[in-house]
């Protein structure tokens, strides 16, 4: 029962987010009708509405509002998800993949909300950000889809909550900021049409929401490998293995180190930093892809098939 | 700012071997050289996860050699099926320690000595920073210095008076958030304390592992003791902490569709002292379970698998018996459908071809629920009607040549070669028996449980947890505490009891977020209205 709400919240908060995403971009499709507007009205400064703008700019940007309110309500129906799974399955809702990919996903969209309180003028990404959120839900409730019910033995721990959690948590939180460096190179670079780049935030706010998400995404990141090190300290015998999964998770810590180090470097700041960044998101897609789905190791319990 | 974190680029190489060294270290420990290597070490652990590792599953490296056999030998020769044991990764790592430490030895000593000097002075054009502001406010001078120094409370500051114009000029510098940098020189150095105790944990600690049936015991005192035995390189197995394990009891819960729910085992142990002081009768009890080791005597004691044992007794035609039981070993994880071979010896003879020649081998399958009918195979993990399916083999089990065997198999080449025949094929429920050609009778007993231990001594793992906290600490501080600077200047105004204030901030690292903290101090200083810059 309460499983088949659960299910029936994932769908909607999927649908609520699709119907953000369009209205944002509808939001940004109204900016559009600017200078069009301007070259007709014939003559009149740039820096003065032309009056015919007016609404439209105000449909835009009321459409913009509409988005954020109606991306908190996907937010609050994907939360009443992860609960009624919670207490449908009586333990931890994360204990296979599609839990896993809804989990991150939740997080990824609070973070982006909170950062919009942050740094409002990073709104405009909002169609970019939301995109990937949505096809990592879709593939998370179709093909990876897990009915709910125990999980096994070795996962019943006290620090599977702490440690999953930690990670799930920490990914939904580096999805935003990789996405962020992928836009700030689509902006910064010339291969994009100037009717989308413009669209976007400015180079300068991209890069400045990656690094905000990333000083909070590596300390938590580096707390959920240090939690899964204690945990598989008592559950398989030795705190570090170099099992693939703990091996590609090493691999992104290194790589996210490396992405800060560059922050300090002179030459590397900004686009070759966003290059590392996006690196590491990499990493971490490939972890949660391929490692769980194709490799066999002892993490291999992403309960599919 | 940011940038003055780098070291000067190494300058044109110089002839004197000193100069050479020196601009050596100072490639070694560049910010950008610490880059290339942290790319290189995440590079080189890739392979660690993508080919399959000696140090995780032997037979699948085997199956790749069969796969790949013009291709393996080579990835074999540079490391590519032990690479966190290969010398390059070796390399890499100890590169990065040195360039590490290089790195934040220098810059420790730097921070203390900036913990000791008073904030920068105060620039003389405050209009050019990022932040500025400038407005005339009530009071004196001596009233807006009480102010300020009430608001830059928690602030390191210095105070400075300076005569211009003829008229006193006060200047407060006052910087905040060491912490920041405190927390960096503490990520880095935890960083290494915990690569020392990762490595000391792989230099002097070992792991066995060792199946022990239920009611058995077990004692940490060889090599030999184990199953298998992995040794860190310091270890060379004769002084291994002295420790006792019996296993009383051992349940397994499952769930209706099989999937296991829980593992116990009751254990009772004895420690290094119990046996030093001989007190040898007495044993502690404990409970393993999943998740849930006994730790005593810097060992952890792991139940790591479990499986059954069908006990066997043989009546030869002489009226002797002989009752066997050893562990047979899973095939199917989630059924335990298990094999093995459990061997006998004739007792009594003493001709050593007879001997020899006489030997029995019961091999098969055993199915701890049975589906019933004549290919035995099981239905599900918990004893609630077990079957053994047994090929009984007779002859020449080969044991007396010198090669080790498997403890859950006949040696294949003595039954091909006809020194080892088949002499009779049953399904058994326990308490039924077969009998051979020549009156030997053999009975299936019953089932013991057998656990899979595993023991493991690391002596650096305290140390890597006590560092793997202090780094997480170093991270927070350093990524979240931001380092800057605030100057104020006064003048006395024109008109008499205002004074002319002029503020400057300065955000010395890579975060936003300052602006708002400076307007905050603004507001309280000049007031919210007047926004300047
Ligand atoms: C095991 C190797 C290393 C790791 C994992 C590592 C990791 C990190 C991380 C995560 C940060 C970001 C925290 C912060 O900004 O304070 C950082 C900062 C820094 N690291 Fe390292 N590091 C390593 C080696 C080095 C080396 C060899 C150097 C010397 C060149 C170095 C110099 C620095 C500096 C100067 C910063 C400060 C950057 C800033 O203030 O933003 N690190 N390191």
């Amino acid at each position: 029962m309460l499983a088949q709400y659960s299910d029936w919240f994932y769908i909607a908060a999927v649908a609520v987010y699709v119907l953000a995403m369009v209205l944002h971009a509808y939001a940004q499709a109204a900016v559009r009708t600017r200078r069009p507007v301007l070259v007709g009205a014939g003559g009149t400064p740039a820096d003065i509405p032309a009056a015919e703008e007016q609404p439209a700019r105000a449909v835009g940007a009321r459409a913009a509002n509409m988005g954020v309110s109606v991306a908190v309500l996907g937010a609050l129906l994907h939360l009443a998800s992860i609960v009624a799974r919670g207490l449908a399955t009586e333990r931890w809702p994360l204990g296979n993949m599609y839990e896993f990919i809804s989990m991150i996903t939740f997080a990824a969209v609070v973070t982006w909300l909170v950062m919009l309180r942050r740094v409002p003028a990073a709104r405009s990404a909002a169609p970019w950000v939301l995109l990937p959120i949505v096809v990592l839900m879709t593939l998370g409730g179709t093909a990876l889809y897990t009915a709910a019910g125990p999980v096994m033995p070795a996962l019943r721990s006290y620090w599977l909550p702490v440690h999953v959690t930690a990670i799930a948590i920490s990914s939904g939180l580096l999805i935003v900021s990789g996405v962020a460096s992928i836009l700030f190179l689509l902006r910064s670079g010339s291969g994009v049409p100037a009717a989308i780049a413009e669209r976007m935030p400015t180079a300068d706010v991209l890069d400045r929401v990656a690094y905000r998400v990333m000083i909070v995404a590596f300390p938590l990141y580096t707390f959920a490998v240090v939690a899964g090190a204690v945990w598989a300290e008592a559950a398989w015998g030795r705190f570090w293995g170099w099992d693939p999964k703990e091996t590609v998770a090493f691999v992104a810590w290194v790589i996210y180190a490396a992405y800060l180090h560059a922050r300090a470097t002179a030459g590397w700041r900004t686009g070759r930093a966003a290059w590392i960044n996006i690196a590491g998101l990499t990493t971490m897609i490939f972890n949660l892809f391929f490692i769980n789905l194709v490799v066999a190791g002892l993490h291999s319990y992403a309960g599919v098939g | 700012m940011v940038d003055s974190l780098e070291r000067p680029a190494p300058g044109p190489v110089r002839t004197s071997p000193f100069a050479v060294l020196r601009n050596a270290w100072r490639g070694l420990t560049s910010m950008r050289t610490a880059l290339v290597l942290l790319f290189l070490l995440a590079v080189a652990a890739l392979p660690g996860a993508l080919l399959p590792q000696r140090s995780l599953n032997l037979n699948l490296v085997d199956q790749y050699f069969t796969d790949h056999p013009d291709l393996a030998p080579l990835m074999d020769r540079i490391g590519l099926f032990d690479v966190f044991a290969a010398p390059w990764f070796a390399a890499i790592y100890l590169m990065l320690m040195v360039s590490l430490i290089g790195c934040v030895l220098p810059r420790s000593v730097e921070h203390l000595r900036a913990l000791r000097t008073p904030p920068v002075a105060t620039p003389r054009n405050l209009g050019r920073l990022p932040h500025h502001a400038t407005g005339p406010v009530d009071g004196t001078p001596d009233e807006v210095a009480d102010r300020v120094r009430a608001l830059l409370r928690g602030w390191r500051s210095a105070e400075r008076t300076e005569e211009r114009a003829g008229a006193g000029v006060r200047e407060f510098s006052a910087e905040k958030g060491y912490l920041r940098e405190a927390g960096n020189v503490l990520f880095h150095l935890a960083m290494v304390g915990l690569l020392v105790g990762f490595a000391a944990g792989k230099l002097y600690g070992y792991e066995g592992s060792v199946i022990i049936p239920v009611g058995n015991q077990f004692c940490n005192s060889g090599i030999l003791g184990y199953d298998s035995f992995r040794a860190g390189l310091r270890v060379d197995g004769t002084e291994l902490e002295p420790f006792c394990l019996r296993i009383d009891q051992f349940e397994a819960s499952y769930r209706a569709d099989g999937q296991a729910a829980d593992y116990r085992a009751e254990i009772g142990y004895q420690t290094t002292s119990d046996l030093d002081e001989g007190s040898t009768a007495e044993w502690r009890p404990a409970t393993l379970a999943v998740n849930a080791p006994l730790r005593v005597d810097g060992l952890r004691v792991y139940l790591m698998d479990h499986g059954y044992a069908p006990r066997f007794t043989v009546t030869f035609p002489d009226g002797q018996q002989r009752t066997g039981e050893i562990q047979w070993r899973v095939v199917d994880p989630s059924t335990l459908l298990s094999e093995g071979a459990t061997k006998f010896e004739r007792p009594g003879i003493t001709d050593e071809e007879q001997r020899r020649t006489s030997q029995l081998a019961i091999t098969g399958l055993f199915a701890p629920t049975s589906s019933g009918g004549d290919v035995v195979t099981s239905v599900f993990p918990a004893l609630r009607d077990p079957e053994v399916a047994v090929d009984v083999l007779r002859g020449d089990l080969g044991l007396d040549d010198g090669r080790g065997q498997s403890i859950f198999q006949v040696d294949q080449r003595q039954i091909e070669s006809g020194a080892l025949q088949r002499v009779a094929r049953a399904n058994l429920v326990p308490g039924q028996e077969i009998t051979l050609d020549d009156g030997t009778v053999i009975r299936f007993d019953g089932v013991n449980q057998w656990v899979g231990v595993q023991v493991s001594h690391d002596p650096g793992q305290d140390w890597v947890l006590v560092f793997a906290i202090a780094v997480l600490i170093g991270i927070t501080l350093s990524l979240t505490i931001r380092r800057r600077r605030f100057w104020v200047r006064l003048q006395a105004a024109d008109t008499e009891g205002r004074t002319v204030v002029e503020l400057g901030g300065l955000a010395r690292t890579d975060r936003a977020g300052y602006g708002e903290e400076f307007d905050r101090l603004r507001a309280e200083l000049l007031g919210p209205e007047k926004k300047d810059g």
